[in-house]
């Protein structure tokens, strides 16, 4: 429940600023940055997930240990399980402006 | 089987474990509360336990999200679930944990339209996706899920999405530190503080429990290393008679948090007087709620929840498990009536539970050291 998973920021979404497109594990899907204080994120960045949101920027070394980390628990599957089942840049879902 | 090597710094690891064996104090004990389940998942799940000496205790803190959720609010989300054009959205942890009729899974094969999301905003656009139903979010977590929460409200506000609402279970972990602090069956001489609750609280909220009850805090992450020093570190502060917050996590915790997130929260949330935590009984500012101006969206305002507060099974003691005052095989139904194929107890749901992570694991060893 608490998963937090590293992700790498392949390209910021142009319409909606609020979105970034992250790649984890070879699973791309969009994900919320609105928590982020430092909006001025870039591809390559690397992000700590959970639940859909950007919870803080990383160093790709605290995302490589993260990986290790969730891997050593058992739960690297389940994190791209997880990133996999994000919904919500389906049609219809995230157009207009973001909040 | 997992072994040392595996791990960062496998020399490290070596290190820390003698040097805590070679500073312990034979002659007196040690009590470390581990506040955040995803603590005591990774403490089983790498067999820490064997790597400690005999006097150190680990007592599993209440930091697991679905666990303290008590049963009353499982019964209350669910009673949204049978509303008519409604669908309920859960996370997959909340799926599998019992109210009083069952299961969200076993309401869901009896014709109720509960579906899992793995994010908030899945369930904003199920609601946009289906604009004659109402769609209900089940909202359950600590600090680091709450902003998340936050953020789809206000965008759910923002888009003028009026078929969608959330059922506010957040709760804030400082509050429950404090009751087990002030609890007369405890006595816990220092706390491994949540590592992702911090990256949004920071560590500041920890500091009346040094301060108020000259208890030692180390922030710490979730790699065996991180466990061990945050244990050592609580040692050598009680050793020297000190009590101060420790950030262990820098890699990932800045002292003073996430602000924008803490922004949202202040923007969306306000305290709830009291809030009924399983086994901790009602624990005051503890929980948040929608602020009166999000009534649009506030499931507790748009449904009629029954709000009735269902006592445990007599034989099950979650409560006592939570509290930290019984270890999860002390409980009769452990590993019997109760298991991860049938939980009758939240604990034994999710992965962050301490009887699901005893079950599951307790016979491992991190061997090789
Ligand atoms: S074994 Fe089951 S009933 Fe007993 S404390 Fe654990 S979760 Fe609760």
């Amino acid at each position: 429940m608490c998963l937090a998973i590293p992700g790498q920021v392949v390209e910021m979404d142009a319409v909606q600023p609020l979105l970034a497109k992250v790649d984890v594990g070879g699973v791309r899907r969009n994900v919320n940055v609105g928590l982020l204080e430092q909006s001025e994120l870039a591809p390559g960045d690397w992000i700590l997930i959970h639940v859909g949101f950007a919870l803080s920027k990383i160093g790709e070394e605290e995302a490589r240990d993260q990986l290790r980390m969730l891997r050593a628990m058992g739960e690297d599957e389940l994190a791209i399980e997880e990133v996999r089942g994000y919904a919500f840049d389906a049609e219809g879902a995230a157009h207009g402006a973001a909040g | 089987m997992k072994y040392v090597d595996e791990f960062r710094d496998p020399d490290l690891i070596r290190n820390v474990s003698r040097e805590l064996a070679q500073v312990v104090d034979p002659e007196r004990d040690y009590r470390i509360m581990e506040v955040c389940g995803g603590h005591t998942h990774a403490i089983y799940r790498h067999g820490l336990r064997d790597v400690l000496p005999d006097n150190i205790e680990l007592v599993h803190g209440p930091g697991c999200p679905v666990c303290v959720l008590p049963t009353g609010r499982v019964d209350d989300g669910l009673s949204i679930a049978r509303h008519p054009d409604t669908i309920l959205c859960c996370f997959g942890d909340m799926m599998r944990v019992p109210g009083t009729q069952g299961t969200p899974l076993e309401l869901k094969a009896t014709g109720a339209d509960i579906r899992m999301v793995y994010s908030p905003l899945d369930a904003l656009a199920l609601a946009q996706q289906h604009p004659e139903k109402h769609v209900c979010f089940f909202a359950i977590g600590f600090e680091t899920t709450a902003p998340s929460t936050a953020l789809t409200l206000l965008r759910a506000q923002a888009q003028g999405i009026r078929n969608f609402s959330i059922f506010c279970n957040h709760v804030t972990i400082v509050p429950a530190m404090r009751a087990i602090l002030d609890s007369p069956d405890m006595r816990i001489d220092g706390f491994v503080g949540p590592g992702h609750v911090s990256t949004i609280t920071g560590c500041r909220p920890y500091e009346f429990i040094a301060a108020d009850y000259g208890k030692p805090v180390v922030v710490a992450g979730f790699e065996p290393l991180d466990i061990l020093e945050a244990i050592l570190w609580i040692v050598q502060q009680l050793h020297a008679g000190e009590a101060k917050v420790e950030n262990q996590y820098r890699r990932i915790v800045p002292w003073e948090g996430n602000r924008a997130a803490l922004g949202a929260l202040a923007r969306v949330f306000a305290l709830r007087p009291y809030f009924e935590w399983r086994g901790l009984g009602f624990i005051s500012q503890s929980a948040l709620a929608l602020r009166p101006e999000f009534m649009p969206w506030d499931a507790e305002v748009q449904f009629e929840i029954p709000g009735v507060r269902v006592t445990d099974p007599k034989a099950a003691q979650c409560g006592e498990v939570l509290k930290g005052v019984l270890k999860p095989p002390q409980c009769k139904l452990f590993g019997k009536e109760c298991n991860p194929e049938r939980p009758v107890g939240a604990l034994m749901v999710s992965s962050e539970g301490a009887c699901a992570a005893h079950y599951r694991y307790a016979s491992r060893q991190l061997v090789e050291v």
